[in-house]
């Protein structure tokens, strides 16, 4: 039994197999497929396009942002996409230096995550501003009127932090694209054989091209780990480097990079579960990674939770009144209360399940919980900003903040952005890396001689 | 290799003006004295006039979308008929440390050498993190192109921009007075002296709740009532370091409000 399954617990067979099954996902394409995409695309122009150009056209007024609540859903948007791109690359890079087997046919979807969620998260960026036609104020450029940026501010690490992020996970996936592109060049016809002609910038398989795409590859993987825990620490400190009470919390840095992978690795369970179903590519992505997807959530829930309970003890403990107040507002007040006691009943206490062997082998459950942790995640960044900022200092200013339908409306959209760009790279990219899978396989001809 | 970061190193402190950060030309200061504020809201409706900020009218008010640069903030204690109504004039209190200085990526909000914390209209680019970050609640955005209605288009102050969508405004201590003061005393030859600049919140109180001056200049009204043993400044823990001074109200039975 054990000799009949491989490294990452998939079964074993042929290079052609693999080759096949992955070119076949990218050509053919069934009806579910076109409606799929129809409907995202249209979604993300309706409900994402057009009520923003609405507010541009408008002003900000059409939002329910107004003093002192001048951050809203969008920030919890842009941290909540910004969170999801956390797992994809950061854990291809931790697994790969690791060498874990099981990250071999999950790791592409996820990279490929990574790059679509900060992509949206950047674009919340735009929408939050209110006057998004000057973002190019916030990029060093030379120029005649000597202005210049200020280096003090958060947002300037950010806009760093992202561009950075942004660029390096993109050439991450691409890199590591780079052998399986060949594979697909050499296996299609059409504009689909140019295409990957280009792409695959003449791979041809040499000893020296593997050589230095390990070494290209390896060195990414380093560079991007601290990368990306930096991009998450910078991001909480837009809160946690103000002086609002419930936002300027010295723990935020690890917390956020925690909540990020946390969020991140429920997405990719869920992504998974889906491109599996859809794709049919069962015998790719098998019952074990789920244990190992469930194995990694369980441990970053109890993380998450020690930090968030310690979040909560710390500002109780300070007993300060401003500290109180925000915390009373969070936790005990409705509508915020039912809002908390809901993340903590689906990020704390439902990822408990994921103990039992049985429930991490299920299917079913598994994404019942990720769905969960991710409703929870994106609450959780919901609460830290619209609790806080209503009740500031100066209780004269304190004023409740609801959503307007044109921020709800983006907030759809942006998923229906997200799963657009998804289901575009389905088509265009081999979700499954060939060579990696190969490898997990290992050298058949040896194998079977008994060597 | 050493020569280089040397040169390098020249040639930036070549740009450095010495004592920047430390000298400043004035200190412009408020002082409120709430012994004498009776809440009239004078002071608001002079800056609304003086300072071009639009009436936004009842709906965005509920939507607490005032743009009012200055406001006075109604607190009650008690129950009827022990009722104690304290007020507190709040508009931007200039810190010297402000959170908003650091928040703004493209130093649309900075610090001048006046000591006055200075708002670029047209370098805004809207990202709210100053508003977000002040705690005294004074920024206002502008949420929508605001119309004045004729003919209170014509009424305009031409020293005052009129702020576009997208934008984030405050209290400047009306700084356009300050610059008309500072022209005046230049055209006479002169330095600036005490009573030169008021700005309309001060000017339109009629009790004199509110005076303003220069606190590096020791003989200044100002600097005269800062020593005052009621001086406190809000929310002073926060070491944002305002220039606003406030004297708190003693009441006739001990109590004080502040």
């Amino acid at each position: 039994m054990a000799t009949n399954l491989t490294e990452s617990g998939m079964e074993k067979m042929s290079y052609k197999e693999v080759n096949d099954d992955v070119v076949r996902t990218m050509t053919h394409s069934g009806k579910g497929y076109y409606i799929a995409l129809a409907l995202s695309i249209s979604v993300a122009a309706l409900a994402w396009g057009l009520p923003w150009a609405y507010q541009i056209f408008t002003g900000q007024g059409v939002t329910g942002l107004h003093s002192p609540v001048y951050w809203g859903i969008y920030l919890t948007n842009f941290i909540f996409w910004i969170g999801i791109s956390h797992s994809g690359t950061l854990l291809s890079a931790i697994l790969f230096i690791t060498q874990t087997p099981w990250r071999r046919s999950i790791y592409r979807s996820a990279e490929a995550m990574t790059f679509f969620s900060v992509l949206t998260a950047a674009i919340f960026v735009f929408v939050h501003m209110g006057r998004p036609w000057n973002f190019y104020w916030t990029v060093p450029y030379p120029n005649q009127r000597q202005l210049w940026l200020n280096f003090q501010s958060p947002l300037m690490f950010d806009v760093f932090a992202i561009s950075a992020y942004m660029t390096s996970s993109m050439i991450f996936l691409y890199f590591g694209s780079i052998p399986d592109l060949a594979a697909v060049r050499d296996r299609v016809t059409g504009w689909r054989k140019s295409l990957y002609t280009w792409l695959a910038l003449g791979w041809r398989g040499t000893d020296a091209e593997w050589h230095w795409l390990s070494k290209a590859y390896t060195f990414f993987a380093v560079f991007i780990i601290p990368l990306a825990v930096s991009v998450h620490s910078i991001v909480s400190w837009d809160f946690a480097l103000s002086k609002v009470p419930g936002l300027n919390k010295t723990i935020f840095a690890p917390y956020f990079v925690v909540g990020a992978i946390y969020s991140g690795s429920a997405g990719i369970v869920t992504l998974m579960v889906i491109l599996r179903k859809s794709l049919k590519i069962e015998k790719y992505i098998t019952l074990n990674h789920f244990d190992k997807l469930g194995i990694l959530l369980l441990v970053m829930s109890l993380l998450w939770s020690y930090i968030n309970f310690l979040e909560v003890f710390t500002g109780w403990y300070a007993d300060t009144s401003f500290e109180n107040e925000s915390l009373i507002y969070r936790m005990l007040t409705p509508p915020f209360a039912y809002m908390f006691w809901l993340m903590i009943f689906t990020n704390t206490f439902m990822p408990l399940l994921l103990i039992f062997r049985k429930v991490r082998s299920s299917i079913i459950i598994s994404l019942i919980i990720s769905l969960g942790i991710n409703v929870g995640m994106w609450i959780e960044r919901y609460l830290i900003i619209v609790t806080s900022l209503p009740r500031k200092f100066l209780p004269y200013a304190w004023h409740d903040y609801f959503p307007s339908w044109v921020e709800l409306s983006i907030t759809v959209g942006s998923f229906a952005f997200f799963s657009m760009l998804f289901l575009l790279f389905v088509k265009f990219w081999p979700s499954l890396s060939i060579y990696e899978i190969k490898e997990d396989i290992g050298i058949p001809v040896q194998k079977e001689k008994g060597h | 290799m050493d020569g280089i970061f040397k040169r390098i190193l020249e040639r930036l402190r070549a740009y450095r003006v010495p004592g920047y950060y430390e000298k400043f030309d004035h200190k412009w200061t408020m002082v409120v004295d709430l012994d004498r504020c009776n809440g009239c809201e004078a002071c608001v409706t002079a800056c609304y006039a003086e300072n071009n900020i639009p009436v936004v009218g009842k709906e965005q008010i509920n939507n607490s979308r005032q743009m009012s640069w200055i406001r006075i903030e109604r607190y009650i204690d008690g129950e009827y008929p022990n009722v104690k109504v304290k007020f507190i004039p709040i508009m931007c209190q200039h810190c010297s440390k402000a959170p908003c200085e650091t928040a703004c990526p493209v130093y649309a909000t900075y610090h001048n050498q006046d000591g006055l914390n200075v708002q670029v209209y047209n370098r805004c680019v809207g990202t709210f993190t100053c508003a977000t970050y002040c705690p005294y609640d004074v920024r206002r955005f502008n949420w929508f192109s605001y119309k004045w209605d004729k003919p209170l288009d014509e009424q305009l102050t031409p020293d005052v921009t009129v702020r576009e969508m997208g934008v984030m405004e405050k209290c400047t201590f009306c700084i356009q007075r300050i610059r008309a003061a500072k022209d005046r005393a230049k055209d006479e030859e002169r330095t600036l002296k005490d009573g030169d600049v008021i700005p309309a919140c001060a000017q339109s109180c009629p009790t004199g709740a509110l005076s303003f001056g220069d606190l590096q200049d020791p003989n200044s009204m100002v600097s005269k009532l800062a020593k005052s043993p009621r001086r406190y400044r809000l929310l002073e823990e926060l070491n944002t370091d305002p220039s606003v001074i406030y004297l708190k109200r003693i009441m006739d039975d001990g109590d004080e409000s502040h």
